[in-house]
């Protein structure tokens, strides 16, 4: 908002001060300069505006402004990149190996020390690798299933939004659907399937699709009947050509927001389905996971580094795409550029 | 209007007779190993008795058929394992109203604190407290419940000098849950009446209003606040009717014998009865808080008409 008056001030100052110099010339022209026609120029003539605005251009120039948000997806990034090159870093365990000493006995809750950089847990297994192959997973699943309840939230959002004759359809099936406890269609699904992580992500694009759609929908009915859209549906564009080149464009930014909202919500929504018995094997690491397993020792303080460790990854990441998120939505609104 | 709420109300039984339909159907889709706790002892007809006891032999029309036969003469069928041979009615009537008083409680405090704080918060717009209750929404939205609900309980049972396990006679032990309960709603209530509230400050009554010289103050309370509430309100009626649901997590951290994680039990136990009782209640209680929060948004705005606007559609 701040952004935006500042940025008319500055527009309506160039304004004025271009009217001034203006005024000014002309007082130092004689009568007959200023009264004289204006020849015929051919070049003048075929001159056209030209601006070499860029929209994606503009964006990611507003974005690289926030400095903040920048640092955050660098870290980010950084992040992101280590859970994968980890486990070939020298002296790595296995994240599902449980580690015996010499005597063949478990090395269990051994506290944060050098050989165990972030302790074991309660089976002899080694912390450190157990927290970054979960954030890789739990990366993984917030990524694909933000990606995937985009598409198909987009596609049956805009047209649920734009077409009348299935807003009434959709909106029952809407009305149905989202009074069907996720919890049973959840167990369902890992009774047909066998439970892992695309089973997980299946699952919750299952159950996550309608809102995505019911969201797009709400925007497009705002923007439906705005007049430039009149104008183009008098003209005859065709349907497909009007939801693509003048709909969605007009909402990038929002569904920016809402993807990156997304991520952090899978994240969140797989520690619950975790604490709720349905999530993944203990053999597949995940946030959700090692939290769960750090939840059962919180009685006694001496453990209880096994639930922050995984806690301060889990708030970092959703906090951090989170900001990411605000930060490229408010870049992709075209107000906001200069 | 009378029109309209007949029609609205008899869409909304429709509804619920095909979600109640879907479910039923989903649940028999169940492996049948989870009926009997000891399935691989047993012989094929001993599961064949079993099934039959249960009515689930008979083709899936006449079990539906039947179901709703019950339901229409206000039986919802006993349980089977959860408490074997209790009426679903009964065991929810003991559950629900555990959840409902501790729904009710959160309910009160996310309205007392976060309706003022959003007021606040449009009134200072990017001062110190805007900024600082920013950081708060940011906070709650972007750290995941089950993380803050932890340490909630974890330091806060310290603080309180009271045990993890909850005891439903002391008030001292409903103040955790509560406000963690609230924390959410808090957040929720504050952003959107700051959206809303700014979005009203720029409108043209507001200007004669300052014009004619009532004081900032006076503006933002009387005019600007009872505007901006209306969109909120049509949320109330749903709020208020899904304390009967409860929260998984808090029943389950703090161990309260409510609603909350009965609906999982139940389905893991395969409890069909019971699924189809609890769904019952949910599937009402959204349908319900829809038609509700309408109502409630005509009241309390008499320019909006709800007649009207299905025509013009």
């Amino acid at each position: 908002m701040m952004k935006q008056f500042s940025y008319r001030h500055t527009k309506e100052a160039k304004l004025m001060s271009g009217m001034n110099e203006a005024v000014e010339k002309a007082a130092t022209l004689s009568d007959e300069e200023l009264f004289s026609f204006a020849g015929f120029n051919a070049e003048a003539v075929e001159r056209t505006g030209y601006s070499n605005y860029s929209y994606w251009r503009s964006t990611f120039q507003a974005f690289l402004k926030n400095k903040g948000a920048v640092l955050l997806l660098l870290l980010l990034a950084l992040l992101l990149l280590f859970t994968f090159i980890q486990p070939y870093l020298p002296g790595q365990y296995d994240p599902n190996r449980i580690i015996n000493d010499e005597s063949g006995m478990q090395y269990r809750n051994i506290p944060p020390g050098d050989q165990f950089l972030l302790g074991t847990n309660s089976i002899g297994q080694d912390l450190w690798a157990r927290i970054w192959a979960g954030t890789r997973t739990s990366l993984l699943i917030g990524l694909s299933v933000a990606l995937a309840e985009a598409l198909i939230g987009i596609t049956v959002g805009v047209i649920w939004g734009y077409v009348r004759k299935a807003d009434f359809i959709l909106t029952e099936v809407y009305n149905i659907i989202d009074n069907i406890p996720n919890t049973i269609i959840l167990i369902l699904i890992s009774y047909i399937l066998k439970p892992g992580v695309k089973t997980l992500i299946f699952a919750m694009c299952l159950t996550g699709w309608i809102q995505m759609a019911r969201f797009i929908r709400n925007q497009i009915l705002i923007i439906r009947d705005r007049d430039y859209n009149v104008a183009s549906r008098c003209l005859g564009t065709p349907t497909w050509k009007i939801m693509v080149k003048n709909l969605l464009p007009y909402l990038v930014s929002v569904i920016m927001l809402r993807m990156a909202l997304t991520i952090p919500a899978a994240i969140g929504n797989e520690v619950f389905i975790t604490y709720i018995g349905l999530g993944l094997p203990v053999d597949t690491p995940s946030l959700g996971n090692l939290i769960n397993e750090g939840r059962a020792l919180i009685t006694s303080p001496a453990l209880r580094y096994q639930l922050v460790y995984p806690t301060i990854i889990l708030s970092f990441v959703t906090i951090s795409f989170y900001i990411i998120g605000n930060a490229f939505s408010d870049a992709a609104d075209p107000r906001n550029h200069t | 209007m009378l029109k309209y709420l007949g029609k609205r109300v008899g869409r909304s039984l429709l509804t619920l007779v095909i979600i109640l339909t879907i479910v039923f159907c989903l649940l028999r889709l169940m492996p049948i190993e989870g009926y009997f706790p000891n399935f691989e002892k047993m012989t094929p007809q001993q599961i064949q008795v079993g099934l039959q006891e249960m009515g689930l032999t008979d083709p899936l029309p006449v079990q539906i058929i039947r179901f709703f036969g019950d339901l229409v003469r206000g039986d919802l069928g006993t349980s089977r394992i959860y408490r074997a041979n209790v009426p679903v009615s009964e065991v929810l009537s003991d559950k629900v109203p555990v959840s409902i008083k501790l729904g009710i409680l959160s309910m009160i405090v996310s309205l007392c604190v976060g309706l003022p704080m959003g007021a606040l918060m449009a009134r200072y717009k990017f001062r110190f407290f805007d900024r600082l209750g920013t950081l708060f929404i940011v906070c709650i939205q972007a750290i995941p419940a089950a993380v803050y609900y932890l340490y909630i309980q974890l330091y806060g049972t310290q603080l309180l000098n009271v045990g993890l396990l909850f005891d439903i006679h002391n008030p001292k032990y409903w103040i955790l849950p509560v406000f963690s309960m609230s924390l959410n709603n808090i957040a929720f209530y504050g952003m959107w009446l700051r959206r809303y509230m700014v979005d009203e400050s720029n409108k043209d009554y507001v200007k004669l209003a300052k014009a004619k010289g009532i004081s900032e103050s006076g503006v933002m309370f009387k005019h600007i606040f009872r505007n901006a509430f209306v969109p909120l309100a049509q949320y109330v009626p749903t709020a208020f009717l899904n304390t009967v649901i409860g929260s998984i997590y808090i029943e389950s951290l703090y161990s309260i014998p409510g609603m909350g994680g009965l609906l999982v039990t139940v389905i893991k136990k395969h409890d069909n009865t019971m699924v189809q009782g609890i769904v019952l209640l949910y599937a009402c209680v959204g349908v319900l808080g829809l038609l509700l929060g309408d109502l409630l948004m005509v009241l309390l705005d008499p320019r909006i008409s709800l007649g009207k606007k299905e025509g013009d559609r």
